[in-house]
This record gives C-alpha cells, sequence and structure tokens, in this order.
C-alpha cells in the first residue's frame, strides 16, 4: 500500500528526516516510536504534505501513485488520513457541516455522487456511536472549547466517517487518560480490517497494550535505527532508547 | 479638471438659493451649518479624524449637485429585495421619498413636510456635533429633503422597516440624502438599509442618519452597503440614546464603491443603556473602507459592545478608528471593542486604532486590535480532511466573518449577507 523508500525532508534548511525506508502493506498496523525530536510527527507531516516540509529526496508511493506529488486534499481524497497530534480549533465552522463537505470532495475525486442529507446522517449516527462520540460535540464549532481527550475522539470519529485505507495516528495517546484512551483504541481497533492499514507514532507503549502492532520501529535522528514486532516495544519501554542511540551515534561519527 | 473650489461654489450657490425668502429654525440651522462647512471647508489629510482617507482626488469631478429629482428611474425599481424577506419597503429616489407603505404604530413623512407640520423641530439636526464634520455640516446646510420615520410609543413593529436607496442620474451626481428615525418610548423596531445605484456616472453620496432612541425603546439598524465601483459613500449616522435603550447597528460593507467612509457615532444619554455596534468589511480591487466609529459614554451603569471584522483582497485598503469616550459621570460603565483583519493579499493594508478616553474611575473598558493572514495550520487541517484549498479558504473566510454574521438577527437578512460573502469571495486568492 504504501512505500517509502530514502526519504529527506528537512524545515529551514534543517535537516529533519535523513532516510527512512518504510513498507506497509494491507491489513498491518505500524508502530513508529522513538524520543522526542526524532523525526516521528515530521513523517507523518511530510506523508500528509504540510507545507513548512521539503522533501529533498527519496520518494513515496501510495498505492501506486506518488504520494509526494499530489496536494494534502488530493492525498487525502486518494485515503490517506491523519488523526493530528494537536487537532485544530476553527471557530464557525460547524463539526458536521465541516465533515459532510469532507466526505462529498473526497466522493466527487472518486466520481460518487454526494450523499444526501439522510444517508449522511444515519452513517454519522452510526460512526458516532461506534466511536463514543458525543453527539453534541458533532453540532458544536470544529474543536472549539473541546478538551484534549474530546479533540482526540473528533480525530477518530473523523477517521470512522472518511473511511481512509491509510490511517496516520500521531501521538493520539498524549493527554489522554486512561478511560480516553481505551475509547480511542476501541474506535481503531473496530476499524481494523484486512483493507486498511495504521502507522501508530507514539512515544509510550501504553498505547500498544491496546493497539496491537504487528511492527514496531525506533525512529531517531531522522531514521529508522530498528525494527521488530510488537516485543520490541516491551523492551524500550523497559530499557529506553539509550542503547539504541550509541551505536548509531558512533557510526555516525 | 476641476477641483473642489468650483464644487464649493456650486454649493454656495445652491445655498443661497434654498435659503432665500426663507425665515424659521430651519433656515437658522442651516445658516449656521454652511458657515461651519465653509469654515472647515472639505477634510484634508491634516485632520486627524481623516490622516488615512484622502478624499479630495474622490471630489473632483464636474458633480451635478440639484435638481436630480428630475430624473427618470425604471418602474420596477421596489422589487429590488432580499430573497424571503417580508419588509414593508420604503424607497428613496435620490434621497426624495416615492412611497410611503401605511404602516400600523409608525409615521412616515418627508422632512419638508415634516417640518411644515412642526413635528421635526425638536430633533432634526438638534444633537449631531457638525463643527466637527465637514460632511455633516454640509448635508445639514443643503440637503433638499428626506424622511422623517416615527416609532409611535408602546409599538412593536411587526416586520422590518426596509429603506431602499436608489440612485439614477445623466451625469455625475453629488447627492446628500437625510434620514431622521424617532423611536418612541417602549417601541420596538428593525431597519434595514441598502443601496441600489443605476446610472454608470460617478455617484457621490453625503448622507445623515439622525437616529433617536427614546427611554426604554430598541431600535436594530442594519445598513448594507454594496455599491459599484463608480460610487463614493460617504455617511454620517448618530444615535443618541435615553435610559434603557438599546441600539444596535450593524453595518456590512460589500466590494464594490471607490470610496466608503462611514461614521457612526452612539452618544449614550441615559442611564442604563445598551449600544451594539457590528461591523464587517469585504474590501477588493482598489477600494477604501474607513469606519470612523465613537461611543460616548456619558452617563453610568451604560453598555457598549463593538465589534468590526475585515477581509481584505488585492490593493485594498481599510481603516477602522474606534474611540470609547467615558465621560466623568459615567461609572460602573462596561465598554468594549474589537477589530479584527485577515489579509488576503500582500498589497492589502489596514490600520487600525482604537481609541479610550476615560475620564470615570470605575469602569471596565477594552479594546484589541489583530490583521492577519490565514492561519496555515486551519488551512491545512481542511485539506488534509478532502477539502480543496479554494473550498477550504471560503469556509476559514466565512468562519472568521461568523462572529458578526451570526449576530443578524433576520434570517432572511443573514442568508443574504452569507451568500454575499461566499459569492464576492469564491474567486482565486493571490
Amino acid at each position: 500500500m504504501l512505500t517509502i523508500n530514502n526519504l529527506q525532508a528537512s524545515v529551514e534548511d534543517k535537516q529533519i528526516l535523513k532516510g527512512i525506508n518504510l513498507q506497509v502493506n494491507a491489513g498491518e498496523v505500524h508502530a513508529i516510536m522513538g524520543p522526542n525530536g526524532s523525526g516521528k510527527s515530521s513523517l507523518a507531516s511530510v506523508l500528509t504534505g504540510r507545507s513548512q516540509y521539503e522533501v529533498n529526496g527519496g520518494e513515496v508511493t501510495f498505492e501506486g501513485k506518488d504520494l509526494l506529488d499530489m496536494s494534502p486534499e488530493d492525498r487525502a481524497r486518494e485515503g490517506v488520513f491523519l488523526a493530528f497530534q494537536y487537532p485544530v480549533e476553527i471557530p464557525g465552522v460547524s463539526n458536521i457541516n465541516f465533515l459532510r463537505t469532507a466526505m462529498n470532495e473526497i466522493r466527487a475525486y472518486r466520481n460518487l455522487p454526494p450523499l444526501d442529507a439522510k444517508e449522511f446522517l444515519k452513517l454519522s449516527r452510526e460512526r458516532q456511536k461506534l466511536v463514543e462520540f458525543d453527539a453534541q460535540l458533532v453540532n458544536r464549532s470544529l474543536n472549539e472549547g473541546f478538551s484534549g481527550g474530546e479533540k482526540k475522539r473528533n480525530e477518530i470519529f473523523q477517521l470512522a466517517m472518511l473511511e481512509p485505507k491509510l490511517s496516520i495516528l500521531d501521538e493520539t495517546d498524549s493527554g489522554l487518560d486512561i478511560d480516553a484512551l481505551r475509547i480511542v483504541s476501541n474506535g481503531v481497533n473496530k476499524l481494523r480490517s484486512k483493507d486498511n492499514a495504521f502507522i501508530v507514532i507514539t512515544h509510550y507503549q501504553r498505547l500498544l497494550e491496546y493497539i496491537v502492532p504487528d511492527f514496531v520501529h525506533v525512529l531517531y535522528n531522522g531514521r529508522i535505527v530498528k525494527s521488530g514486532t510488537k516485543e520490541l516495544a516491551l523492551e524500550l519501554e523497559e530499557r529506553g532508547y539509550d542503547w539504541l542511540k550509541e551505536p548509531f551515534e558512533s557510526e555516525s561519527i | 479638471m476641476t477641483d473642489t473650489v468650483s464644487l464649493y461654489d456650486q454649493f454656495q450657490a445652491l445655498h443661497a438659493e434654498r435659503n432665500s425668502g426663507r425665515e424659521g429654525w430651519l433656515k437658522d440651522i442651516r445658516e449656521a451649518a454652511f458657515n461651519t462647512f465653509t469654515e472647515l471647508g472639505f477634510p484634508t489629510i491634516k485632520r486627524e479624524d481623516w490622516k488615512y482617507t484622502n478624499v479630495l482626488p474622490f471630489l473632483k469631478e464636474e458633480f451635478q449637485v440639484e435638481q436630480l429629482h428630475s430624473v427618470a428611474f425604471p418602474a420596477t425599481i421596489s422589487d429590488e429585495s432580499i430573497a424571503g424577506l417580508d419588509a414593508h419597503i420604503i424607497v428613496l429616489q435620490n434621497g426624495r421619498l416615492t412611497n410611503a407603505p401605511k404602516i400600523k404604530g409608525v409615521k412616515i413623512a418627508t422632512i419638508n413636510d415634516a417640518v411644515d407640520l412642526g413635528g421635526a423641530e425638536e430633533y432634526l439636526a438638534k444633537s449631531i456635533p457638525v463643527e466637527k464634520h465637514p460632511f455633516a455640516a454640509l448635508n445639514t446646510a443643503l440637503f433638499e429633503d428626506g424622511i422623517v420615520i416615527e416609532i409611535e410609543k408602546n409599538v412593536q413593529v411587526d416586520k422590518p422597516l426596509h429603506i431602499i436607496h436608489t440612485y439614477n442620474s445623466l451625469e455625475a451626481a453629488f447627492v446628500q440624502p437625510r434620514i431622521l428615525v424617532i423611536s418612541h418610548k417602549h417601541s420596538h423596531a428593525d431597519i434595514i438599509e441598502t443601496t441600489k445605484v443605476l446610472s454608470n456616472y460617478t455617484l457621490f453620496s453625503n448622507s445623515v442618519t439622525e437616529v433617536y432612541v427614546k427611554e426604554n425603546a430598541q431600535l436594530n439598524h442594519y445598513v448594507l452597503q454594496s455599491e459599484p465601483a463608480t460610487s463614493r459613500f460617504v455617511s454620517f449616522r448618530q444615535a443618541t440614546q435615553e435610559k434603557d435603550s438599546l441600539y444596535n447597528n450593524y453595518t456590512f460593507t460589500m466590494p464594490g464603491a471607490a470610496l466608503v467612509r462611514n461614521n457612526l457615532i452612539a452618544a449614550l444619554k441615559g442611564t442604563n443603556v445598551e449600544t451594539h455596534m457590528f461591523g464587517l468589511y469585504l474590501a477588493s480591487d482598489n477600494q477604501l473602507i474607513d469606519n470612523h466609529t465613537s461611543v460616548e459614554h456619558q452617563q453610568p451603569n451604560c453598555f457598549s459592545n463593538e465589534l468590526y471584522k475585515g477581509v481584505l483582497k488585492d490593493t485594498s485598503k481599510a481603516i477602522f478608528s474606534g474611540r470609547i469616550h467615558v465621560f466623568q459621570d459615567a461609572q460602573k460603565t462596561n465598554a468594549f471593542q474589537q477589530n479584527n483583519n485577515l489579509l488576503l493579499s500582500d498589497k492589502a493594508t489596514v490600520d487600525s486604532k482604537p481609541q479610550l478616553e476615560i475620564y470615570a474611575d470605575d469602569v471596565k473598558c477594552s479594546h484589541g486590535s489583530t490583521a492577519g493572514s490565514f492561519n496555515k495550520e486551519s488551512l491545512f487541517y481542511l485539506q488534509s480532511r478532502g477539502i480543496g484549498e479554494a473550498t477550504a479558504r471560503n469556509m476559514l473566510v466565512a468562519a472568521f466573518a461568523f462572529d458578526v454574521t451570526s449576530k443578524v438577527k433576520i434570517p432572511a437578512l443573514r442568508a443574504h449577507i452569507e451568500h454575499l460573502i461566499e459569492h464576492n469571495l469564491t474567486e482565486n486568492y493571490d
């Protein structure tokens, strides 16, 4: 589904990603872990087209298409979704109208007719229930005055509505209490299928107890320095990241 | 090529003609106002309140200044309306009343008739500070006719009063419309003003609207400006409020008129008065939109709130000047003011100038002013959900305007304004 080959990117002339390689197939969940500043969120930003990032090497193909060549909206229309680490508050844009606009633009891109109000409402109700998202929040301004947990749940609700092929969860667990974490994880687990894939970016192993990954990668200093299965996450929890930094740093001298 | 001297000469001749053979209070007012105008002249950028707006280039044209009522108007003019709006329609042609609908509890008359009947003396030009406003002085000296709207005591008007200003001329024209509104005790009314310019010639409008909101009366006053680029609008509006009254002013300025200068004053002359000023201006091309507002807290325990928002495109320019004046007696005043600007082009400029003058010591006042471009993160958030860039930008502009548009209490008018915003901004951005 997604192939990342030697991806390099910078922000304001500072090199952040220094050659990332990753293959994600349908039905897989990949966790990307690493210390602060290692480039985890930058990878999510580059994959979804945040304009501050300049790609200066490598390629990314999504379902055989050049992802880096597309506008952010076209990436979404092709089926890439980013659950934001810090979802934006937009007063004056209603949550539900925003979602309906998004959904119909995606459908138009795929040559599908727009959903009528009734169908949309039905789907919305069903998915709210699936991810335990408060119906009252749906009608409010987008994320305005939402608690941290409500914002993250709204991200998962949007994910449930838009049904992307590839979902990137950028530190969705940060700032969540255990109940919210469970709700968010349950939502994701219900949405997992053999046809879609997830990249779960996290700082903590805690999330991976709920969303069990097929693969774990450790990102450090702009590169993936170790890959393994879910047991790697446990090892990181116990030993921290230092044991992975050292050989890498001595290597680079 | 002409200049403002010859325009002044025309006004002087007109003034002499209007006042010859007349006696009485109106003559005295006009005389004094013309003398004031002669003394002040047209404002130059040397005046503090005209520092950012040079009006003189807009006056350099051969204007026809009188006898505009002889111009024919198409018969269908009253069809100009807002979809779904159920209102009493009052049409003015070049400032003159052409039809006065019969409305229970509302008296509508020409100013001349009202003067003859003795109903206007107590109000007309009685509280506006012409010495500080050259254009208001000029209008007071020379307005040809106009209308008086009186909402009678205890009357709740069933539908909004929709004043449609229509203008037509066979050459460049200088018009001076005049409106007097008196909301008597405990009355409640909505007034909507819109404008339709029919000719392709330059139009300079210098209007004065005086509003009196008497004890415990409520008036919602909507002004919608969407004139063509050939027009220049200088307006003076003042609401004089008595105790326990409420006056809400909503001023929407859409892309169009080359020059818009709005002077809006609320004089809070009683206790427990409430005043809201909401403004939204969308400027495009080479447009200059200037809003000068002033809230005068003269008595204790009053509340005023002002919110003006602007969206600027192309090489347009906007000016916001908001003055809050709290008199020494006006203890327990609550006065708030906010001006936010969204610049969609690198070449658009805005000058925002809040002024607080506070002479009382137990007051709550605040003001804030911002100017910025799109929040990139908001734009990215919408795009990352599959929403195209142009649609996303329009959503963000509508959201920016929402704080003001959502204050409009008449659903059809609100829908009309939202449509105008969308219509005026669904072009490509820089």
